[in-house]
């Protein structure tokens, strides 16, 4: 340390803000992420809580059962607006999945030790939203007991899908990553459900987690493979992330319609998933650390980063919006510079300014300090940007729909009863699913903070 | 079926990484040749300690890719070009630029469910029961104690001298691991 100390507020001690408060020993760490499954009685916020999300749920099985009655016509969509909410929803939620991955796979191979207390809960949220987002294109089908004909099968038909679709690439693309996203969850918690199963209280706890765990004895071997595999796993799901939601701007950009077909597409897809993925990272992290005590672990220093990525990532998408007008006027072509003036003055436009408002001012606050390191301001931020996002996909997918070439195709597009009890459902759902991980399983990933403190312990010694 | 006691080895436990990768070199070093450690967080260099360098793992995972991804290209060769061709305006059957998205996707798919299954069965995973799991204090194995297990199969083995071998080296608790057969 130098003789003299600098002033409390100096920016050179703000950063050293820890990733884990100091004190922490292997078994107090353990304890406390544990207990949470294992002990904690169930409070009353969290039956609370889930009866509401779980009432929620209930509503989104009966939209689900009202439509496979009387089919997609009870929603708003009609030709020429063909694709509405359900499309809308399925590019939010699995964007909303991608920060999940960007945290647990590219922050790793950055070594980014800051992802320790995020990566388990934000996997988490990738599968469940990546549920959410599936569900979508699965009952937009109409008849979704069908939707096996997307795959290849040997038919008695004879057909098989058509491979040049980016409708079929995105089949593949979601159900790979769903399936990877599932494997890397799981192999991160196998070290973890073995402390779990030695730790469990009951004979039920032991039994699960005992099957879980399938037996992991955390061998000088088991560990040298395991952390083979999944520095493979990263590797694999970097590039996974990335191309997920470029395949799902194909969907848009491959086609002819203005406002779709731009080369802008891909990365600003893939920006502003990762921005509405740390948006909605942060709305879970936020009530989490309150409610379980987890300050120590999930500390400022996290919801700094997090907030720090999300300008980022938001000024990306900012970008984004821009070069899409630029290229509409720069191109000269008519229907691009209509539908720009569309989104400006059209009938939908005051979604297009609600959405510049929610993505681009309003984050703009996160440059300073004060409000990244405002727990209230920056929960309030997160919402702000969740809603920011959806608004983008909507204005993507229903201005250009509503108004396209011709003048005698054009629509109006208005969502009905269903359409809403639908998305409010898969929220319910999403937040159902939370609830029920954070109690069955440890949010946090105990073996890596183990990891942590051997590391940060080092760290201070030679301080 | 008459319940025998066999030994599996000799356990002493540990409390830091550091102490359990200088009690693996010593072992190594007195001439024990099965060993095994037991850590609740994967300790840097320890695997080398025990004898172990080399993990089939990343083959494996890249046979999976390789198989993957050729079976993502062939699925749709044989698709649009061979079993469902199309003429599209007289386009190539085998527009392989549009094969590229699933072909990745598959690869992917393939070299990670490799890895996973490979890194288990490698891992002798799932396996229910193991004789270490038979000491009481082995269930800190996966909280905050090290454990070193020298094993009966070693041709150096025996139980009083193993066990006083690693009171040597500071173990604080040295146990028997039971096997029952």
């Amino acid at each position: 340390m130098s003789v003299t100390q600098p002033p409390v507020n100096a920016p050179e001690l703000r950063h050293l803000d820890p990733i884990l408060e100091p004190g922490h020993t292997y078994a107090s760490v353990t304890d406390k992420i544990a207990s949470v499954v294992l002990t904690r009685p169930l409070g009353l916020g969290w039956l609370a809580g889930f009866t509401l999300a779980f009432s929620i749920v209930m509503v989104l099985f009966g939209s689900i059962a009202w439509l496979v009655v009387k089919g997609v016509g009870i929603w708003g969509i009609n030709i020429p607006i063909g694709w509405g909410f359900a499309i809308v929803n399925f590019v939010w939620w699995i964007g909303i999945g991608h920060a999940g991955t960007l945290i647990s796979a590219i922050l790793y191979l950055l070594n980014q030790k800051w992802r320790t207390s995020i990566n388990r809960f934000a996997e988490a949220m990738t599968l469940f939203a990546v549920a959410c987002a599936g569900l979508f294109p699965l009952i937009h089908t109409g008849r979704p007991w069908m939707a096996y004909y997307m795959f290849p099968y040997p038919s008695t038909m004879g057909i098989w899908p058509q491979f040049r679709s980016p409708l079929i690439w995105d089949v593949f693309a979601v159900s790979t990553y769903g399936t990877v996203s599932l494997l890397f969850w799981f192999v991160g918690l196998l070290p973890d459900l073995a402390t779990l199963r030695d730790r469990a209280k009951t004979k039920w706890q032991q039994v699960i987690f005992g099957l879980l765990s399938m037996g992991w004895r955390g061998t000088a071997r088991h560990w040298h493979r395991y952390q083979s595999a999944y520095l493979l796993l990263a590797g694999l799901a970097t590039p996974l992330v990335l191309s997920v939601h470029t395949v799902v701007s194909f969907d848009f950009s491959v086609a002819i319609v203005p406002g779709w077909h731009t080369t802008i597409f891909p990365p600003y897809f893939v920006a502003g998933a990762i921005y509405s993925g740390f948006a909605m990272v942060l709305t879970l992290a936020i009530p989490l650390r309150k409610a379980y005590g987890l300050e120590d672990f999930i500390t400022m220093r996290h919801l700094d980063n997090m907030a720090k990525v999300m300008l980022a990532t938001g000024l990306i998408v900012a970008y984004g919006y821009f070069i899409e007008f630029f290229m509409a006027f720069y191109s000269g072509n008519k229907f691009d510079v209509f539908l720009a003036e569309q989104r400006l003055h059209g009938p939908y436009s005051h979604f297009y300014y609600a959405l510049i408002l929610c993505n681009i001012l309003t984050p703009q606050l996160l440059w300073i300090e004060k409000v990244r390191r405002n727990v209230v301001a920056l929960f309030i931020m997160s919402l702000v940007i969740n809603t920011g996002m959806w608004l983008e996909r909507f204005v993507i997918v229903v201005i250009s729909l509503t108004r396209d070439f011709m003048p005698s195709a054009w629509g109006r597009y208005s969502p009905t009863f269903w359409d809403y009890s639908t998305f409010i459902g898969t929220l319910g759902l999403f937040v159902m699913l939370i609830f029920l991980f954070v109690r069955g399983l440890p949010a946090i990933a105990i073996s890596e903070m183990r990891e942590l403190v051997e590391h940060e312990g080092h760290k201070r010694e030679h301080e | 079926m008459e319940h025998r006691s066999l030994i599996h080895g000799v356990m002493g436990e540990f409390e830091t990484p550091e102490q359990i990768l200088a009690a693996a070199k010593a072992a190594r070093a007195a001439g024990y040749k099965h060993i095994e450690a037991y850590t609740p967080i994967p300790v840097e260099g320890l695997s080398e300690e025990i004898g172990f360098r080399w993990t089939a793992v990343p083959l494996i995972t890249l046979i999976g890719g390789l198989g993957g991804g050729l079976t993502g290209f062939g699925l749709q060769y044989w698709c649009a070009a061979i079993t469902y061709p199309m003429n599209i305006a007289g386009r190539p059957l085998n527009s392989w630029p549009a094969f590229i998205p699933v072909t990745f996707e598959l690869t992917v798919l393939g070299a990670s469910i490799f890895a996973v299954v490979g890194m288990l069965a490698l891992n002798r995973l799932p396996q229910p029961y193991h004789p270490v799991f038979n000491v009481e204090r082995f269930s800190r194995a996966s909280t905050d104690r090290f454990f070193l297990c020298i094993e009966a199969r070693d041709p150096q083995f025996n139980p009083a001298e193993s066990a006083r071998f690693l009171q040597s080296l500071n173990a604080q608790h040295v146990s028997e691991v039971k096997d029952e057969e």
